[in-house]
């Protein structure tokens, strides 16, 4: 008797949770819808947009860092920070090369401890983070600075080309669909994007890790006093974002044939970025690599037709930088607006923290990181 | 399940006495006290958040060590706390079984059968949810229930619950109820500690007492008296020093709000503050006194409600706006909201009033900033070794005073105290009585938001008593008693049949 009082005492009240989920749903469609409006745009203001060169090219560009932004994605979902996938790339790219070069290693086993060494690089962020208790921000700066000077000692300073293994190249420029279709020249590294973008997504959506990512960001403490060890989830992160780095590191080397040891630098911002216009809160606990892929193909679609309607380089960084900003500001004011809501309904405010300077802060520290 | 002469203590605070307790299965045990009486901290050591300096723990019969929570839960002691501690961002079902995943491979996790789980246990309970509900989505109420849920997922035989009504609304707190009475009639024991006396007879079979550390006495609830419960819970001995009351204020308002709101933490508050006057807002934690002062200076943004300074409706949209309009507030967290605590003694006095300090292209008057600063040390008695001394190293009763010597270089005319003896030391405090005092002979208009009885009874004219976002009761100094003060504070904003206020002073 008393469990259909309840029943019915829910039902009135079921309203709330729908209308959330739709405005999250609808925060997908306006990034994707935001990628769509955008080809349109280009589409009409230049006929060499859509043609089969051009996409190929886009997808192409956006390989490298649509791999780096999948694992930033997990980091950034338990509220961290990796400011040095960039240059952890390159030093996987120059390892990568060395071992296949100078060592004379067999190219797969060169190239997988290029991707292992980025797994190694992630290891040290997230012991550094985990057990020394470095703010992510400054652990990650450190890796950063170090795997760039790593690189240009183990490189002298100077490209490594693989010179006797023109094998390298093919593996991301040939076209294995090309030679089944003949004229459907999709180079493979735009398979080996969309591959590791399933895999991430299943690590996410099915694994214990991404369970753990999504329990850390939403209130690490809770998950600590919940049994979860946490330090080695975390560090376990952050080794996954690193083998990204890796699997990034050496997909250029391949593009280029060759390890350029002065690459890398502000590849890691171009990842937060594509993360951040994926719809990833940089506080924690939400995201999604479908939204992260788009995200970067936002900024490669922005890149691509701004050059062909003949806008300067430099002004195409600025304007990929408003559009960061547009993103998370227009995502602020949603997330705003549902929290002004539930205030005037009453309850649920006591999880989403006391309104007042606190949030504020909050937020600005991690717009900010 | 009992525990033998518990003591805890925090630097500088012993916040247990050598407690004693028994716990019997399928018992609603209800805890009540003021802040700070020690019963979370009791709750806490008992749920492994705490290790306590002496005293053991007897459960069924043995006596057990509880070092984490973890051992707490595997024991069955399940705690509830006030913060949540959920994962807002999970679903229900992700937050039930959070650490304990059933997984193939060792990796993969096996939602399928959490969701299953959850399905049976939320049945179980007769708890409409959906397992796969995001918890952010929910009510803080059902919140409250996926975290029982969770407890009896460990098989818990002891439930603490720390103010579980706390932010519930009253057809929620039946749903709660109903749930634990479920539960305690299955042999849980439940501990239920609350600031609302009006529940104690609604939901407990037995009532135990704390106040400053110390378990006072234990009642079953059948035999006791609420207005005995009180005088337990206030009856430290009435302040030492009489009431030193400046004379009668003037009958000039000087502030005055009406009908403020906002959300569900401000509910309709309106009331007068006269010239010289001292009023004292006295409530529980979480009543909304400091909302509602934030609100009036534009801290906070509010929903609707108007403010008049001297008659004349004002728009305080920011802090800024507020001293302009000679309103000043000193936080209850000085170190926070309060002083720049890396900054100097100067600095700091000068903070709200550099205005007036400033020369040719906003260069700062040095002289009359180190002239007046100087003076303002001396007349508030700060000790300190000089202007230069960076405030973090003063002691808490000096740091106030600067709060408070800031407010006087700002010299606005209405002065928002917010617990300004919170953490400081005896002799201290009366300094800072003297000061208010002074400051309300002097003409200033003063609030004092206060949760220690004693000093509200001691320092305002008139006492305005806040529950749960209302105004529930007024009291002048003379008719005014802890006891009285405490039944308004734990007056419910709608109160139920069984509880009739006493009457409205007229």
């Amino acid at each position: 008797m008393s469990g259909v009082g309840s029943s019915v005492h829910a039902a009135g009240r079921v309203v709330r949770p729908e209308s959330r989920l739709r405005s999250a749903a609808t925060q997908k469609i306006l990034t994707f819808g935001a990628l769509i409006g955008l080809f349109v745009v280009f589409t009409v203001a230049s006929p060499y947009f859509l043609t089969f060169d051009n996409l190929m090219g886009i997808l192409l560009a956006t390989t490298v860092n649509g791999v780096l932004a999948l694992g930033a994605t997990f980091v950034i979902i338990t509220a961290g920070i990796d400011l040095s996938v960039g240059t952890v790339m390159t030093l996987s790219a120059v390892m990568a090369a060395e071992f296949v070069t100078n060592w004379g290693l067999p190219v797969y086993l060169g190239l997988l401890g290029g991707v292992l060494t980025g797994a190694l690089a992630g290891f040290a962020n997230g012991i550094t983070i985990s057990k020394m208790k470095v703010p992510p921000f400054v652990a990650t700066l450190g890796v950063m600075m170090g795997a760039k000077g790593l690189s240009l000692v183990i490189a002298h300073s100077k490209p490594i080309y693989f010179a006797q293994t023109s094998i390298v190249r093919g593996l991301t420029m040939d076209s294995v669909v090309g030679s089944v279709i003949p004229g459907l020249d999709i180079p493979n590294a735009v398979f080996y994007l969309f591959g590791a973008a399933i895999i991430a997504s299943l690590i996410l959506g099915k694994t214990i890790l991404g369970r753990y990512a999504f329990a850390i960001g939403s209130n690490e403490e809770a998950t600590r006093l919940s049994g979860v060890n946490v330090d080695f989830w975390k560090t376990a992160v952050y080794t996954l974002c690193g083998v990204f780095s890796g699997l990034g590191g050496v997909i250029i080397a391949s593009r280029l044939n060759s390890a350029q040891p002065a690459l890398g630098s502000g590849y890691e911002l171009d990842a937060i970025a594509a993360v951040v216009i994926g719809g990833t809160s940089l506080s924690g606990g939400e995201g999604t690599i479908l939204g992260t892929v788009i995200g970067a193909f936002i900024m490669s679609v922005l890149t691509n037709g701004l050059r062909i309607l003949s806008v300067a380089q430099e002004w195409q960084i600025v304007v990929t930088g408003g559009i960061v900003i547009v993103a998370v500001y227009a995502d602020m004011l949603r997330r705003r607006q549902q929290q002004g809501r539930m205030l005037l309904e009453g309850g649920d405010q006591a999880l989403t923290q006391p309104p007042g300077p606190e949030r504020e802060q909050q937020a600005g520290v991690s717009a900010g990181g | 399940m009992s525990f033998r002469n518990i003591s805890k203590s925090f630097p500088g605070v012993l916040a247990v006495k050598n407690v004693s307790l028994d716990i019997l299965p399928g018992e609603v045990h209800a805890l009540v006290g003021e802040n700070g009486a020690g019963k979370s901290t009791l709750m806490k050591v008992l749920a492994g958040v705490y290790t306590p300096d002496a005293g053991h723990v007897i459960y069924k019969g043995r006596e057990v060590k509880i070092p984490t929570p973890q051992a707490a839960r595997q024991l069955g002691i399940f705690m509830i706390h006030q913060e949540l501690s959920l994962m807002p961002h999970l679903t229900v079902a992700q937050n039930v079984f959070i650490g304990r995943e059933p997984r193939h491979a060792g990796l993969v996790v096996d939602d399928a059968e959490i969701n299953e789980k959850t399905r049976e246990l939320l049945a179980l309970l007769h708890l409409p949810l959906d397992p796969r509900t995001k918890v952010a989505t929910l009510t803080v109420a059902k919140q409250q229930m996926v975290e029982i849920a969770r407890a009896l997922s460990f098989n818990s035989e002891v439930l603490i619950m720390d103010e579980p009504t706390a932010a519930l609304a009253e057809s929620e707190i039946e749903e709660l109820f109903h749930l634990i009475r479920q539960l305690s009639r299955k042999g849980v024991g439940i501990v239920y500690i609350t600031h609302r006396l009006d529940e104690l007879k609604r939901i407990s079979d037995r009532i135990t007492v704390m106040r400053d550390g110390r378990r006072i006495d234990t009642v079953p609830t059948r035999e006791a008296d609420i207005d005995a419960v009180i005088r337990m819970m206030v009856g430290r001995t009435i302040f030492q020093a009489a009431p030193e009351l400046p004379e009668q204020p003037s009958p000039e308002v000087v502030l005055e709000v009406r009908h403020l709101r906002r959300g569900n933490v401000i509910k309709d508050v309106s009331f007068q503050l006269h010239r010289g006057e001292i009023l004292g807002f006295a409530g529980l934690m979480g009543a909304g006194r400091t909302e509602v002062m934030r609100a009036i200076f534009g801290a906070d943004r509010l929903d609707s409600g108007e403010v008049f300074v001297h008659g004349r409706r004002v728009t305080i949209r920011s802090p800024q706006d507020a001293v302009h309009d000679g309103i000043g507030y000193l936080s209850e967290d000085r170190k926070r909201y309060g002083l720049t605590l890396g900054m100097d003694v100067e600095s700091n006095l000068v903070l709200a009033s550099l205005a007036k300090f400033l020369g040719w292209l906003g260069w700062m008057k040095r002289e009359a900033t180190r002239g007046i600063a100087r003076r303002i040390v001396d007349r508030l008695a700060i000790k300190t070794p000089g202007l230069q001394q960076q405030v973090k190293n003063l002691s808490g009763g000096n740091q106030q005073k600067v709060v408070v010597g800031k407010w006087l270089v700002a010299d606005t005319e209405i002065l928002v105290f917010d617990e300004p003896t919170r953490g400081i030391d005896v002799g201290a405090k009366s300094e800072i009585y003297r000061l208010l005092n002074e400051l309300a002979k002097q003409g200033k208009a003063i609030i004092m938001i206060s949760s220690e009885l004693p000093e509200i009874l001691r320092m305002s004219h008139r006492i305005v008593i806040m529950s749960e976002g209302r105004i529930t009761g007024e009291l002048t100094a003379g008719e005014a008693t802890q006891e009285k003060i405490m039944r308004y504070a734990t007056m419910r904003a709608e109160p139920p049949a069984a509880w009739r206020p006493i009457p409205a002073t007229p």
